[in-house]
């Protein structure tokens, strides 16, 4: 059981899961509440790592990221050391590539409100920061937990753009998703069987909680 | 004084046409009625800041909300309305004193709660302020919402289609909570209806709507039995509408007589109309008085017409007729006669039936060349 591998996934998904909930918040409310031209256009890039192949994301990703960008330059002009290979750059990595994960569901929760609620905060003389506060998150909260749990599932398991923008360093890089593999390439397999089984149950246990707590809410508010 | 109640004008090619002007002093119930799609709940919208039109202007207990020239516009929350949902726009996930709470953000906390469990209890809602709206029956979530639309202390108070959502006893009930309510309620209200009979219980005026235009205001009963155009008379309902000639006025009698189908009615003295104009007119169902086939009666002498009938229609516990008058491929009288009187007078399809057209009920209006019906009178 590599301890560190699981350590690491776990913090990365944290991570990602903290920088991406006030993203999603941000772009799912508006999304859902605005209507504005190219909002398809919008729509359908933010899907985009989707249906992209992860290699193919990965690579654009590094190439990116890497030293002759203006991005990589910049990293390593400010911290004295490359964004690639690094965690901050796999973290950069994750939350782009789960753009989708959190902000799709959390769009829909936004959405399945319905209009005239909105408009009777403001009839009510609610502010917009009270309208969001009082009535829409916790009206958009099951679509919320379903893209925190979405995209932390999501990242523990990510596997082709972490290799590809992580590569596999111990510690920095190495998340649980290519321990797993490497003990497979290693011909470990009851390492990388319990290791899978680690795995299985902390997305079993967060999905199940989600998917609970949403049932819940729904059947408070339905009577 | 000019500058109390409210004081609505808007005008608009699109997207929604627009062009509707209407007033209501305060403690006044003004219905605004019309047909699906004629404009009442984007009226209701605009004067809430939920919507944005071109033109216009919209002032309210002397506050200017909006006027289109000089580019004021006040953005809904600061603009103090109460206003109702059709479907209560309730917050689902809140109580029912926290739904109301939270139209009283001005106030201290303790003292919210306090004032929401009063505004509750005037609704009749005291002892179910915990309960979450899925959690209330249709009427009661009606109350939440009209609480909620008082616990602003509103300077007007919107209603669209309040009752619309409940069952009939329900809403007989609700009516009358709301004319007691009323009572107490010193803001103008106005209330968002299709229903005429609902305008006639409720409103102190009537203001009748076609696509996005305010056609005519006044006191319902009167906006319903005289219309002052034919399109205004097919809104209200009146389905007795027909093309007449003016033949003579005799203030003295206080009479003006009309030409139709070669009849000579007499109606009640209506002189704006020039002797030799034609005219349409219309007469409420409610104008028309059948006469007893057996016992013919003093009345009878009042505008007599007669004639075939031509549909018999049962509803419940009364009957609508059509009774061909002058032919049968003329537009016919329509007429409701309680069951038990159709039954005593043998009245079924093809009967010959007399019946006396209420000479006060009978009102002229200008020619409408586009709405007469197909075949001239």
């Amino acid at each position: 059981m590599d301890w560190s591998a699981l350590n690491l996934s776990l913090k990365l998904a944290a991570c990602t899961v903290l920088i991406l909930l006030p993203i999603g918040i941000w772009a799912g409310h508006a999304l859902a509440a605005y209507h504005f031209r190219g909002k398809a256009w919008v729509e359908a890039l933010l899907a985009l790592p989707l249906v992209l192949p992860p290699t193919v994301l990965g690579y654009y990703l590094l190439v990116m990221m890497g030293g002759a960008s203006p991005i990589g330059q910049f990293y390593e002009s400010v911290f004295g050391r490359p964004l690639v290979f690094s965690f901050e750059g796999l973290l950069l990595a994750s939350v782009i590539f789960n753009i989708p994960f959190a902000i799709q569901p959390m769009q829909r929760g936004f959405e399945a409100i319905a209009p005239e609620v909105r408009d009777a905060a403001a009839c009510c003389g609610l502010s917009r920061w009270r309208t969001l506060w009082r009535i829409e998150l916790p009206l958009a909260w099951p679509g919320i937990l379903s893209a925190v749990v979405l995209t932390f599932a999501h990242t523990l398991g990510e596997f082709g753009v972490v290799l590809m923008v992580g590569g596999s360093i111990p510690g920095e890089t190495k998340t649980i998703a290519i321990a797993i593999y490497d003990r497979v390439q290693a011909f470990d397999t009851a390492g990388a069987g319990l290791m899978s089984a680690v795995l299985l149950l902390i997305s079993l246990l967060a999905i199940s909680a989600a998917y609970f707590t949403t049932s819940r809410t729904r059947s408070r508010r339905h009577g | 004084m000019a500058d109390q109640g409210i004081h609505v004008r808007l005008q608009q090619s699109g997207p929604i046409p627009l062009d509707a002007e209407l007033s209501c002093p305060p403690g006044e119930v003004l219905a605004l009625v019309g047909p699906s799609g004629s404009g009442k709940t984007t009226i209701l919208r605009a004067i809430a800041g939920l919507l944005r039109v071109r033109h216009g202007a919209i002032q309210c207990s002397g506050d200017c909300w909006f006027d289109g020239d000089a580019h004021v516009w006040v953005e809904t929350r600061k603009r103090r309305v109460g206003y109702v949902f059709q479907n209560y726009a309730l917050f689902p996930h809140l109580s029912a004193l926290h739904n109301v709470m939270e139209a009283m953000l001005e106030l201290p906390v303790a003292e919210r709660e306090r004032r929401a469990r009063d505004v509750l209890a005037r609704v009749r809602l005291a002892g179910l302020e915990h309960r979450v709206p899925a959690a209330l029956s249709g009427g009661q979530q009606q109350r939440v919402a009209v609480a909620r639309a008082l616990a602003r202390e509103p300077q007007v108070l919107l209603l669209d289609e309040p009752f619309s959502a409940v069952d009939r006893a329900t809403r007989q009930r609700l009516y009358l909570e709301l004319a007691e309510l009323r009572r107490e309620l010193a803001m103008p209200i106005i209330l968002v209806t299709h229903d005429l009979d609902e305008a006639l219980m409720l409103a102190d005026r009537m203001c009748v709507l076609h696509q996005g235009r305010t056609l005519q205001s006044g006191d319902p009963y009167a906006v319903m039995t005289q219309p002052q155009t034919v399109e205004v008379a097919q809104l209200v309902g009146l389905r007795n509408v027909f093309r007449a000639g003016v033949l003579a006025h005799d203030a003295g009698r206080n009479v003006t007589t009309i030409e139709w189908r070669k009849h000579r009615l007499e109606a009640r003295l209506q002189p704006d109309f020039k002797v030799g104009q034609q005219v349409n007119w219309a007469i409420p169902q409610g104008h028309i008085v059948l006469h007893r086939r057996d016992r013919p009666s003093r009345g009878e002498h009042e505008n007599p017409v007669s004639g075939p009938v031509l549909e018999y229609l049962p509803l419940g516990e009364n009957v609508a007729l059509t009774v061909a008058v002058n032919g049968p491929d003329r537009p016919p009288l329509f007429l409701t006669i309680p069951a038990h009187a159709a039954r005593r007078n043998g009245i079924v399809q093809g009967v010959v039936v007399g019946v006396s057209l209420l000479a006060e009920g009978i009102h002229l209006m200008p020619a409408d060349e586009s709405r007469t019906p197909a075949k001239p009178a």
